[in-house]
Formats: structure tokens, C-alpha cells, sequence
């Protein structure tokens, strides 16, 4: 069932009489099986629950910008050892990411990897015995499940206020691809349509529980439609990032300058590879491609100005700096695989350094 | 179980135990009420007693819900009625458009007419009267302080002012956050302390009512983060506290424009996430009670102070003027003291500050000051569409207004003032002891004592010595006996409050309602101006005895405080056998009152 379908029988719903009981019968299919589950927890007050949840939660503030860019978002521990995941965003193009917990400490964080297909992204602080959510327990959810989003929309908390937790129902578990031109998103896998209005500004990156405060997904970024303008408010399902969160735990999706890896004599360069970055000039400035000439193996490759350098191999690219550090590591002969974000589709091309050699 | 699980959820037991209809019964209640009979006749006892509890809160509160429209329907908001007799909660930026007539749409499908009674606009909140009835449905107002995030709530009101036959809409949803402090939205409509719930509201529930799943009012809804999406629900909206508005209601009943408080200090939160003190007021009481730059403050009228953010949102919830107790610690040194709370406005200013207040302002949240970018701030109210011209103003209405400078609605501060003063003097009045009052009896140390006071002069008389003043002149140079900030004048005031009643006295005033350290209650308090000095006095709100007075002889000193305790009747009147006084924060003397004299009034001068 697709979003727009779900959303037009609740729409008949309260048109006509006959069209209620059909649609009740509809409704029931997807929501009777989970409801006798869902019982379990109704009897309990949510206050137990958001109180053990809330301290797995993280603030997050790192880069910021003009035109309503804000400079924070959610994230939540997956690790006692202080790993957590996040999105991957614009607010993480910089240094100086810092992480906020629960109880009000204060953490610099580094990114330790990100897997951009995913909107993905692990970051680590240097704490230690800290509440968290188990990756491993992560749970799929279904239509008509009950669940609490935690976030930190809007940045309402600071310090060691706690994230704030809204409630809502699974309205549909769908694919955001089948909206493509729709929502303008790199990610392309199933997602959970929430009833409640958790897609805000800082949200992204929070968590989202049963009633039970079993992790389900993770609050996505802020999408709008193209077509209608209406916000979607979702999530993106554990299963679909768990093994993501955990290649990175195991160090692949790292940023390349991470890794000490012995240089080549000749390395691969910008001018060979016929492509020209806008210029560098923030301590992280996205590695967005200026201008590629047309008879060049990036040209022939198909690279275009504007497409933004996400991976090198799998090496995470993102600065400007990254990238010719991560080409630096490269003999200038050897072929070169990397993935560009354009128009928030992920592109993935072959560069032939060795034909342009040639010519 | 507590009632509120039952109130949006199917019971546990009973759902898990029946057949298919029950949990479909309890997740969709509304498609339950469209099925028919003969299914609905399976449903578990339980689960339809859970939605018969949750229709019979809802529609309580609906009824006590008011649809507020500004005169000539410019705009309008919500509010909700809190007593039998009327007083309603709403905004001030709700009111502030209406002015000081409105009318009230309630969920009778009456519409009233209404009066404002006070405004607090730096808390944005606005006290107004709906007339016409003694009977008025009212909500019950709640302990806020034990709201739990993960509570289900219900806002009611007006959103898109769609009630056009004044039946309210209900939004409900759970509280997503507790003591949230939501910066000033311009130069003023400051929210702090406040409740975060993802109920929808959207512009027109300003005003409006927050309940708690037991139908009981937990704060007036009034703000939403509304940002880059425009104007409606985005599932975060904000509640002032019903707490806060507890501490203001008395004060709100006085008709006047009330303000909010200031420590006299400014704080910082250090590396070690302690609250550390970065400046005091020297004219401050904080100052005067020892607080120093470095000190580190630790609790605030009993609530442990952690960050700078958590001392403004618990500094934002008090009065001007209240005394708190402040805790705080210099080295290894600990200090526990009651400060009396400045204002946050000079005199004058907040009138100042309202009187330009943007009224009808269009769709754009108010930009605030300082720099802070333009988040979290907009107010859901209705805008204004059309002006039409100005009504006269309705005859109830002009029955419940006295315009007076300085006032909102001077009516209210009037009758409020004579409330007090009739409660003081139900058993007796003392208008025939014109002449000097003489007290004797025995003070802490077991010494006779003396007191005299007339209009003319005042003295007190220790076997170790005696002391007279003269009552003409500047007051303020006679605060004698040295130490105690100016005992004899304070009781001559006393009793010239007490002989002349609040009407002759000179300028008093109701100030609204105070704590009062050892009482649960707050007390009501009368201010008066007498010459240069400035007294108030505290009644308890049962008894209706004068419990403490305080002489202020100047802004910025400590007052001489009196404490009347153990009242008994003395010819028919009603006067105490103990009298304690207090100057800064230490106990003088107490006088325990053997006898009352009073002299026969003074010969008219021809």
C-alpha cells in the first residue's frame, strides 16, 4: 500500500457509510494482528518507558547555515563505549561536531564513518558506561504499530534538558523510491509513514521506539514534496541500516584520511583526471565538482559540474582536501570507482585515468 | 491503574483476551462508533468503559472551554472559565487584540459578555470575566509540577476560529516535554517552565485550555515552533504552566498590568556545569542578603538550580516582588536566604512596552531581540481580517470597568481591596479607637514593656530606657529604635490603617497575593502609601486577620517587618496578643500583648 492510497481510504472514511465498513475491513487486515500485541504496554504509563529511553539520546551541533540551515540535529547511542548514529548532513561538514548526552555532558565527536545511499551516519565521543540502544534488538515495525519519536526538534532541549518525545502510529511501511521526483532523497529503501509531525527542523537523526522503547528506525531528514509541498514525516527502519552501522563499526565507509596506507610515487591528480572543485575554503568544504572538461576521462565518464563526491572506492569523501588526499593514495595509472551525489541521486562512475594518459 | 491508561488505549486484560473486535474497538474508537450494534455488543466491558470515562473528561472540559471573540470580530482566540463566577484564563495576545470588551462563545452555544480583569504580558497571559451568570461550568486547575513527559493530554480551543456555534475542538496528544524555557519573543512574551505537548495546535487555540487525561487543566496553550512551515500545527506547541499561573492569579485579579521577576544577578554555567553568580545588583535584596560575584547558586525556591537555562525557567514562574528562598555556596561555605524578587520592568515600563505592542499582526513571527534567530516564537493566534468600526461597549461590561492610570481595569483592584477590608473587619470595626492606642506586656526577655501610638507621635518605653518620636515631617528620619528599620513608625502606621480603614488611609491599593513563610496559603495583600514611606499589609485569606505588615521607608532597603500572631478579641475587636518584628533577615524583639488601651479620641479642632 502506498502512502497516497493509505492516505485517500482514510479520506473515504469519512465520506460515506458504506465506504467505512469497507474500509474498516481494509483497515482491520493491517491493523488487527499487531494490535493484540500492542495491548501489552497500553496499560502502562509511557512516563517508565521515555524515562529509560531518553538518556540514549544525543544533541548534536556541528555546521550550520544561511537560509534556515540549522546547526544541530538528533542522534542516538548504539554503544556504551559512546558510538552513535545519526544522518548524515550538511551539519556534519566540519571539525568541530559536538555531541550533547542526555545528563548534560558535553563531548567532542568525530565522524567515523557515513554511509551517504543510507543518509547514515556514525559518530564516536570518548565516554564510557552509557546508556544505549542494542542494534542487535532492533525490532521491525508494521502498520498500526503505536510508537514515540525522540528528537530534538527545533533544538527545544539544551544541556542536559531531555529530547522531546511525541507519539503517533505507523500509517504504512512503503519504499521512498517509488516517489522519486517526489522526495528528493539519496535513499531509496523502505521507510515507516508516520501519523505524527516528527520530521521537523533537528529531528533528523532521532530515534524512533515501540512502546515497549525497543529501537524501530531512525527519524529521517526533513523531505518535502515537490508535487504538493506537504512534509512527510518518516522513518528509516533498523534492518535497513543495521548492516551499514555495523561495516562502519568494522571500519569500511571511513573517511579515507583516516587510514595510513603507504602513498604511491605518481598519484592520481585533479588535472588529470580533467576536473576542477569549487574552491576550498571552509575547514570542510564539500567537495562539489566546478567544472569538468568534456574530452576528459571524469568527462568520458560522465561526471558532471555541481555532482558532489561522496566515496572514493569506499573511502568517505567529504572535503574538498578529502578528496585529493584520498586521489593521493592512488597510482596514476590504476582505474578509479567513485560515487557522486546529483540532485540527491547517488551516481556511480569509472574513471579510465590510463586512456587519457595515452592520448 | 491509573484512569489515564484507559483513556486513549484498549484495557490490557479484557483486549487479549476477546475476539477480533476488541482491539479494533480500542485503536480506532471512531470506527467502532460507526459499526453496528450487534458487534459493538461483543466489546469487553472494560474497553467501553474506558471510552465512556474518556467521552464524559472530554466533554466536561469542553464545557468549561471559551471561544473568545474581539469586539467587532477582529480576531480572536481561546480561553478557559477556572471559577463558578467567571474568571477565565486566555493570552495576552489574545486580549490585547480585544481590548477591554469581548465577547465569549461556550459550548452551550451562549455567547457572553466578557471584561478584561488583569494582564501578566511578559508571562502572556491575560485574567478576563465572563458576566452574566454565577453558575459558569469551570475547569479544575491541576498540579502542573507532577505533568509527566509521556502523558496524554488534550488541548482544547478554537483553532481557525471554526466554532462558529462555539463548540470547541479537541486535539490530544502526549506531552513531549517538561519544563521547557522558550526564549522572548519579542521584547516580551516569555515562556518558561512551560509544557511541551505534540497535541495539535494550531492559530485560534491560543488561549486555550492544555488537560491532563483527567480533565484537569494543566496549562493555557499559547505558542507553537512554527518555522519555515507556515502557521499551523507542527507538532510541537507549548503551554504556559497552570502553576505559574497560580503565583500570578492573585496578583491577576488586581486589575493591574503585573510584572515578572528578577534576581538582581545574572548567572553562567562554568565548566564544571555548576551555576556560577557574574553579577549582582547592589541595589538588589540578593546583595543585601550576602550574594556575591563567584558565589555558586544552587537552588531557587526549592528547585536545584544545574544550568543558567534551568534558573531562568524557574525564575520565570515568580511575581515581582515575591520573596523565594535562595540557596548558595561560597568556597566550602553554604547559605540558605529568602530574597525579595525586583521586577524585570522599571516602573512604568511595561505600560510602556504594551502600548506598543503590535496589534493584528499579519502571518510573520515576532522577530526577537537580541539576535536569536527567529525560531520557536510565533504565537497561534488568529489573525484580524477585516476592521470594522468600534462598538459601544456593552452595558454589563461598563458595570465591571474603571478606567484608572495605571490599571487594567481598576474595577477589580477596587472591589478586591474591600474584600480584603471587610473580611478584616466582620467582627468589629475599629474607627471608634481615634485616640493613642497603649499596649503593654512582656518582650523576649522577659522585660515590661510600653508601647504608645497616636497620629502625632509613637514611643516605647524598656526599663532600660525610653524612646519617642514625632509623626510630622519626613518618616523615613525616624526609624527608630535604631535597628529595627523603623518599628514605632510601623506601628503608628498600623494603627492608622486599622482607625481610618483602606478608603481614608490615602492611595491603597490590592496588590494581589503572596507567600508567606510558614503558611501553605498565599496571603492577600493590601499596599498604602502613608507620607514618604510605603507599607504593605498581609491578610490571611480564612481568618482575615492582618498577619505581617512591612514598612518600606525607601525603594531598595529592608523593610521593618511586624508579625501579628495569637489574636484575640479585645472589645469586640480582633487584635493580637503577639506582635514579632524582624529588619533584614533577623529577629528583633517580640512583644507578647498583655493589655490594649485606648485613649478617647482627640478634641475636634474648631
Amino acid at each position: 500500500m502506498s502512502f497516497c492510497s493509505h492516505r485517500f481510504s482514510i479520506r473515504r472514511l469519512a465520506v460515506s457509510p458504506a465506504a467505512r465498513l469497507g474500509a474498516c475491513a481494509l483497515l482491520s487486515v493491517s491493523l488487527l494482528c499487531v494490535a493484540l500485541e500492542e495491548s501489552l504496554s497500553a496499560a502502562d504509563s509511557f512516563a517508565a518507558v521515555i524515562a529509560e529511553t531518553q538518556p540514549k539520546m544525543v544533541k548534536i551541533y556541528g555546521a550550520g547555515g544561511p537560509r534556515g540551515l540549522e546547526s544541530y540535529q538528533s542522534g542516538f547511542l548504539i554503544s556504551d563505549q559512546g558510538h552513535i548514529v545519526t544522518v548524515w548532513s550538511y551539519v556534519l561538514d566540519t571539525d568541530y561536531i559536538t555531541a550533547t548526552l542526555d545528563d548534560g555532558r558535553k563531548f567532542e565527536a568525530k565522524l567515523l564513518g557515513a554511509d551517504p545511499r543510507l543518509d547514515l551516519a556514525v559518530l564516536k565521543v570518548e565516554a564510557r558506561e552509557l546508556p544505549h540502544f542494542e542494534l542487535a534488538a532492533g525490532v521491525p515495525g508494521e502498520a498500526g504499530n503505536r510508537v514515540l519519536a525522540f528528537s530534538n526538534l527545533f533544538g527545544v532541549a539544551t544541556g542536559d534538558e531531555p529530547a522531546s518525545v511525541q507519539h503517533g502510529i505507523i500509517a504504512v511501511k512503503t519504499r521512498l523510491d517509488a516517489r522519486r521526483g517526489t522526495f528528493e532523497t539519496p535513499y531509496h529503501g523502505s521507510v515507516y509513514v508516520l501519523d505524527a509531525m516528527t520530521n521537523n527542523p533537528g529531528a533528523a537523526g532521532g530515534a524512533l521506539t515501540n512502546l515497549h522503547g525497543e529501537l524501530l528506525a531512525m527519524l529521517g531528514k526533513e523531505l518535502r514534496s515537490a508535487q504538493n509541498n506537504i512534509w512527510l514525516n518518516y522513518s528509516l527502519p533498523i534492518e535497513e541500516l543495521r548492516s551499514s552501522i555495523e561495516q562502519i563499526l568494522q571500519g569500511k565507509f571511513r573517511p579515507g584520511e583516516d587510514k595510513t596506507t603507504t602513498k604511491p610515487v605518481d598519484a592520481i591528480d585533479l588535472a588529470q583526471l580533467g576536473l576542477v572543485l569549487v574552491p576550498d575554503v571552509l575547514d570542510r568544504t564539500p567537495p562539489y565538482v566546478d567544472l569538468v572538461r568534456a574530452d576528459s576521462p571524469a568527462g568520458l565518464a560522465g561526471v558532471k559540474s555541481d555532482d558532489l563526491v561522496v566515496f572514493v572506492g569506499d573511502n568517505l569523501v567529504h572535503s574538498c582536501k578529502g578528496f585529493r588526499e584520498e586521489l593521493s593514495r592512488i597510482e596514476r595509472d590504476s582505474k578509479l570507482r567513485i560515487v557522486l551525489m546529483r540532485d540527491q541521486e547517488l551516481v556511480e562512475v569509472e574513471i579510465q585515468p590510463v586512456a587519457e594518459q595515452k592520448k | 491503574m491509573r484512569f489515564l491508561d484507559h483513556l486513549f488505549l484498549p484495557a490490557t486484560r479484557g483486549a487479549r483476551r476477546t475476539t477480533t473486535c476488541a482491539p479494533l474497538c480500542g485503536l480506532a474508537l471512531a470506527i467502532v462508533c460507526s459499526l453496528p450494534a450487534t458487534l459493538c455488543a461483543a466489546v469487553d466491558a472494560d474497553v467501553l468503559q474506558a471510552e465512556a470515562a474518556r467521552v464524559a473528561v472530554v466533554d466536561a472540559a469542553c464545557r468549561s472551554t471559551v471561544a473568545i471573540f474581539a469586539k467587532g470580530g477582529q480576531g480572536g482566540g481561546s480561553g478557559v472559565v477556572i471559577s463558578a463566577d467567571g474568571y477565565a484564563l486566555s493570552n495576552f495576545h489574545v486580549t490585547h487584540e480585544a481590548g477591554t470588551a469581548m465577547k465569549c462563545g461556550m459550548a452551550d452555544g451562549k455567547l457572553y459578555d466578557a471584561v478584561i480583569v488583569g494582564l501578566d504580558p511578559t508571562g502572556d497571559v491575560a485574567l478576563i470575566k465572563l458576566l452574566g451568570r454565577d453558575d459558569f461550568p469551570h475547569a479544575e486547575m491541576a498540579d502542573s509540577d507532577k505533568v509527566q513527559v509521556g502523558d496524554w493530554c488534550f488541548a482544547i480551543g478554537n483553532p481557525f476560529l471554526l466554532a462558529t456555534d462555539f463548540h470547541p475542538t479537541v486535539s490530544y496528544g502526549v506531552i513531549s516535554g517538561v519544563h521547557r524555557y522558550q526564549y522572548p519573543a519579542g521584547s516580551i512574551l516569555e515562556y518558561s517552565d512551560c509544557l511541551q505537548a505534540d497535541a495539535a495546535i494550531n492559530p485560534g487555540n491560543s488561549g486555550g485550555p492544555m488537560f491532563d487525561a483527567a480533565g484537569q487543566l494543566i496549562g493555557i496553550n499559547g505558542r507553537g515552533s512554527f518555522e519555515k512551515r507556515g502557521r499551523v500545527n507542527v507538532g510541537v506547541g507549548y503551554a504556559i504552566s497552570i502553576n505559574q499561573i497560580k503565583n500570578f492569579l492573585g496578583h491577576l485579579k488586581s486589575g493591574r498590568l503585573v510584572d515578572h521577576a528578577t534576581l538582581g544577578a545574572s548567572v553562567r554555567s562554568d565548566e564544571n556545569r555548576r551555576v556560577i553568580v557574574d553579577d549582582v545588583l547592589e541595589e538588589s535584596d540578593a546583595f543585601r542578603r550576602g550574594l556575591r560575584y563567584g558565589d555558586e547558586l544552587v537552588s531557587f525556591a526549592g528547585r536545584p538550580v544545574n544550568t543558567a537555562n534551568g534558573f531562568k525557567n524557574v525564575l520565570g514562574i515568580y511575581p515581582k516582588g515575591w520573596r523565594v528562598a535562595v540557596s548558595y555556596r561560597r568556597k566550602t561555605e553554604a547559605f540558605d536566604v529568602p530574597v525579595r524578587l525586583r521586577g524585570v520592568h522599571r516602573d512604568g515600563e511595561l505600560a510602556q512596552l504594551v502600548q506598543s505592542a503590535p496589534q493584528g499582526e499579519g502571518d510573520e513571527p515576532p522577530k526577537p531581540k537580541g539576535g536569536e534567530p527567529p525560531k520557536r516564537g510565533s504565537k497561534p493566534k488568529m489573525k484580524a481580517h477585516a476592521h470594522a468600526k468600534p462598538e459601544p461597549m456593552p452595558e454589563i461590561v461598563k458595570q465591571h470597568f474603571v478606567d484608572k492610570p495605571g490599571y487594567v481595569n481598576y474595577y477589580f483592584n477596587e472591589l478586591n481591596r474591600d474584600r480584603v477590608w471587610k473580611a478584616l473587619v466582620a467582627r468589629g470595626d475599629y474607627s471608634a479607637w481615634q485616640g493613642a492606642w497603649t499596649l503593654t506586656g512582656q518582650n523576649s526577655t522577659a522585660e515590661e514593656f510600653k508601647l504608645e501610638f497616636s497620629d502625632k507621635q509613637a514611643s516605647i518605653k524598656l526599663p532600660s530606657g525610653e524612646l519617642a518620636i514625632e509623626l510630622g515631617g519626613e518618616l523615613a528620619n525616624h526609624l527608630e529604635p535604631p535597628g529595627s528599620g523603623g518599628l514605632l513608625v510601623a506601628l503608628a502606621i498600623w494603627r492608622r490603617l486599622l482607625v481610618q480603614g483602606p478608603a481614608n488611609f490615602g492611595d491603597v491599593y490590592y496588590l494581589g497575593t503572596a507567600p508567606l513563610e510558614g503558611r501553605e496559603k498565599l496571603v492577600d495583600v493590601l499596599v498604602g502609601g502613608h507620607g514618604d514611606v510605603e507599607c504593605n499589609f498581609q491578610f490571611d485569606p480564612d481568618s482575615g486577620h492582618l498577619v505581617a505588615m512591612e514598612l518600606i521607608p525607601e525603594e531598595d532597603t529592608d523593610p521593618c517587618e511586624l508579625y501579628f500572631s495569637e489574636y484575640r478579641e479585645v472589645e469586640g475587636r480582633m487584635l493580637p496578643g503577639r506582635i514579632e518584628v524582624h529588619h533584614g533577615d533577623e529577629f528583633k524583639e517580640v512583644f507578647q500583648c498583655k493589655q490594649y488601651t485606648f485613649a478617647a479620641p482627640p478634641e475636634k479642632q474648631p
